[in-house]
């Protein structure tokens, strides 16, 4: 099956092309990128006014399957992740049992192989059960397709099982993922703390908890030689801490959550529990910090850390509600709307935190669409207009903090090694 | 003149002329309670459901007293005797209140936002009778009341508040109310337990006892809230009532004519002590008995609000 898209803006930014090309895929590969390509027998499609990406990777979902399938499976995630313009996804280890070991990942990657709209890279856990104590079999998770590690949902909180597991994944080198929280400084904070939280009666998340892990993982990366990846990267001085760590080469990425740059913590309103999230959302200062990360390097990679979450769990009190919102059909939207259509960031700088960001801390031999690749492709619609609307996701949950938002560019077609798996053009 | 919600879910967001509107109305309800027979129809046939997740006394039998001084018919309900503790989420709980058509759900709850949420599901009234650390609506205007009773006004006025800051309902809401109605308001308490950006509500701070109550008008303290401490914010009780506690020496200090409030219930020996509480200048037990005629005000005025909105 030959596919020929035609008169696309191609903008890869791993080979430096930003112009009109037509694009021809082979057998899953991309087979050639040129000026006025004709291909007989080739099924073509006229991309005419649209841009022509790599395939869109989210490093950091949680697909709830196996233990809560009630909030989402591999095959809802997965159609939510292809409707929202992502050719790929790595999910989170804190499933029910733990994905901490060979039968667990391969459960995984069998569930994705059978029902999934897109590939799925399993992380494995870097500690058996999350407990932060003793470390959970990463070469063999990795030989079944574990492509990052991380207790996500925890953080490493002890500093010599950190030490070791970024020692011990030099091995291998892939990345040890952190969710950098001293939950012990926390102390039960719901919120970012500050006035709104004072006003509120809520208690206070701070955000030197998170401050105070990031520099520790850094400067045991620094010590180790291990890469670490700081998940949902959330305020002005962690941005810092990374900047000043890749200034002094150490292995470090990080990534950040389109709510974390799109939404203050005044969204949280009058209680609303679709708006609280771990991290939470943090000041305006804060936000403005994410956008010059992204802009000058420092963040590598946009992340969803989309994590469903059922009404029932959500409509409850604030304080009692589960962390976490979804993001895989909002994220390239919002993207799209409040960075680059309003001129904060380049599209190319975008469509790389979506693909050569997240495929390189993933060591995927993905984000490019240079001939050979993998005819992962994400069409995107820049002018677009769409409304959030919950009830119309292909996720299970509907716990987003968009709900209503009007929004311009859009992602209109998502092919996975040559197969469309969405159009909506 | 009206209030501009039918529920009183808190002091922060009311106008300066609906407080008033509230303690005006009390004012005029106040002497109901002095007569033989203590009872007026204003509420026949109006059902409230007191709901209590979070242990009350004062609070809870002022509301009813409020209640059956206005003739209304009460329920009351408590976190211990409720389905709650058997895992009913407080969504299911409000359905099944409101499938009994109650006016008014009168809601103490140990979380923040527990009474908006009831707002939000429900089609009663939702009155805050003290929501974990955020507000407790009803004892800021019994506060205000009272002061009010004896200094004639609030505007002007220097109110310290001294405690535990951090934890309280009680010191937000009079924080919100009293700035609002143009107080000056003094929060002193250690670091450890005022809040982080208490000051943009408009609080000063300080954490020396003795420069907050200087020249104040009004000396309130707060019970320190073991209940809602995760870890200790201060070594000891000694030590707290050392460097906080209200005692004779620190009453001395304020103006000549000060009042000293507390919420209730207290700590004798730690933020209060007991010649103090006892003592001339104190007013906390008027400040129990003026909470019936605040919480009928609060109730005669809802119900006119709820009137306005069926004929709507």
């Amino acid at each position: 099956m030959k596919l020929l898209l035609k008169n696309g803006r191609v903008v890869d930014p791993a080979s430096g092309v930003d112009e009109t090309l037509d694009l021809l895929i082979e057998e899953g590969k991309v087979a050639r990128v040129g000026r006025r390509i004709d291909e007989h027998g080739a099924k073509t499609i006229d991309l005419s006014g649209l841009v022509v990406a790599p395939g869109f990777i989210d490093m950091h979902v949680h697909l709830r399957e196996p233990g809560q399938e009630w909030k989402e499976t591999v095959a809802t995630g997965t159609a939510a992740a292809a409707a929202g313009g992502f050719t790929g996804v790595a999910c989170m280890a804190n499933t029910i049992p733990v994905n901490d070991s060979r039968s667990v990942t391969e459960l995984i990657t069998t569930q994705a192989a059978e029902y999934g709209s897109v590939p799925v890279y399993p992380i494995g856990a870097v500690t058996k059960g999350l407990k932060g104590e003793e470390l959970a079999e990463m070469e063999d998770m990795r030989e079944a397709g574990a492509r990052a590690f991380s207790d996500d949902g925890k953080p490493v909180h002890s500093s010599l099982t950190m030490r070791k597991a970024l020692e011990y994944s030099r091995i291998f080198d892939l990345p040890i993922i952190d969710h950098c929280e001293d939950t012990v400084l926390v102390d039960g904070g719901v919120m970012n703390e500050g006035e709104i939280s004072t006003r509120l009666g809520l208690r206070g998340w701070p955000g030197v908890a998170e401050d105070v892990m990031v520099q520790r993982d850094i400067l045991l990366s620094d010590y180790t030689g291990g890469h670490v990846h700081i998940a949902h990267i959330s305020t002005a001085r962690a941005v810092d801490f990374v900047r000043r760590g890749k200034r002094q080469k150490v292995r470090v990425t990080c990534e950040v959550t389109p709510h974390h740059f799109a939404l203050d913590e005044t969204a949280v309103g009058q209680y609303d529990t679709d708006a609280k999230m771990n991290p939470p959302l943090r000041a305006k200062r804060d936000m403005k910090a994410m956008v010059k990360g992204m802009v000058d390097g420092t963040i590598d990679a946009i992340a969803t850390d989309h994590a469903p979450h059922h009404c029932d769990e959500k409509c409850v009190e604030f304080s009692a509600a589960p962390f976490g919102v979804i993001g895989l059909e909002t994220a390239v939207p919002v993207t799209l709307d409040r960075l680059v259509n309003k001129g904060k960031i380049t599209l190319g700088r975008m469509i790389e935190m979506f693909t050569t960001g997240p495929a390189g801390i993933l060591r995927l031999d993905k984000g490019t669409l240079r001939e050979g690749a993998d005819a992962d492709v994400t069409v995107l619609d820049l002018n677009r207009r769409t409304t959030i609307e919950p009830e119309a996701f292909r996720s299970k949950s509907r716990n987003t903090p968009f709900r209503g938002w009007e929004l311009r560019g859009a992602p209109v077609m998502t092919i996975v090694a040559g197969n469309i798996v969405h159009d909506a053009r | 003149m009206r209030l501009r919600s039918p529920h009183l879910l808190g002091i922060d967001g009311m106008q300066a002329d609906e407080i008033e509107l509230i303690l005006d109305t009390a004012e005029s309800l106040e002497e109901i309670g002095t007569r033989e027979i203590k009872k007026v129809p204003t509420l026949r046939g109006k059902t409230v459901v007191n709901f209590f997740v979070e242990p009350s006394t004062r609070t809870r039998s002022s509301f009813e007293l409020a209640e059956k001084r206005l003739s209304a018919d009460t329920i009351n309900f408590s976190a211990s005797s409720s389905s709650f503790v058997k895992g009913e989420t407080l969504l299911d709980t409000a359905r099944n209140l409101e499938s009994m058509a109650p006016d008014f759900i009168v809601i103490r709850h140990s979380q923040a936002g527990g009474p908006h949420f009831l707002a939000r599901h429900t089609a009663c009234s939702i009155i805050n009778a003290g929501d974990g650390p955020h507000e407790h609506p009803t004892q800021a205007l019994l506060d205000a009341y009272t002061i009010r009773k004896h200094k004639g006004t609030l505007k002007g006025l220097r109110v310290a508040i001294v405690g535990d800051i951090l934890n309280s309902r009680v010191a937000r809401s009079n924080l919100f109310l009293l700035t609002r109605m143009g107080a000056k308001v003094t929060l002193c308490g250690p670091p450890t337990l005022i809040p982080l950006g208490i000051r943009q509500c408009g609080a000063e701070v300080t954490h020396d006892v003795d420069q907050a109550v200087a020249g104040a008008d009004v000396v309130m303290t707060l019970r320190i809230q073991l209940e809602r401490m995760r870890s200790p914010a201060f070594p000891t009780n000694r030590e707290y009532a050392k460097l906080y506690g209200i005692n004779r020496d620190r009453v001395a200090l304020a103006a000549p004519d000060a009042i000293v409030m507390h919420p209730g219930p207290m700590n004798r020996g730690v933020e209060i002590t007991g010649d103090v509480a006892d003592g001339n200048r104190s007013v906390i037990l008027e400040q129990v008995t003026n909470g019936v005629a605040v919480r009928m005000a609060v109730l005669y005025l809802l119900a006119g609000e709820i009137g306005r909105e069926a004929a709507a």
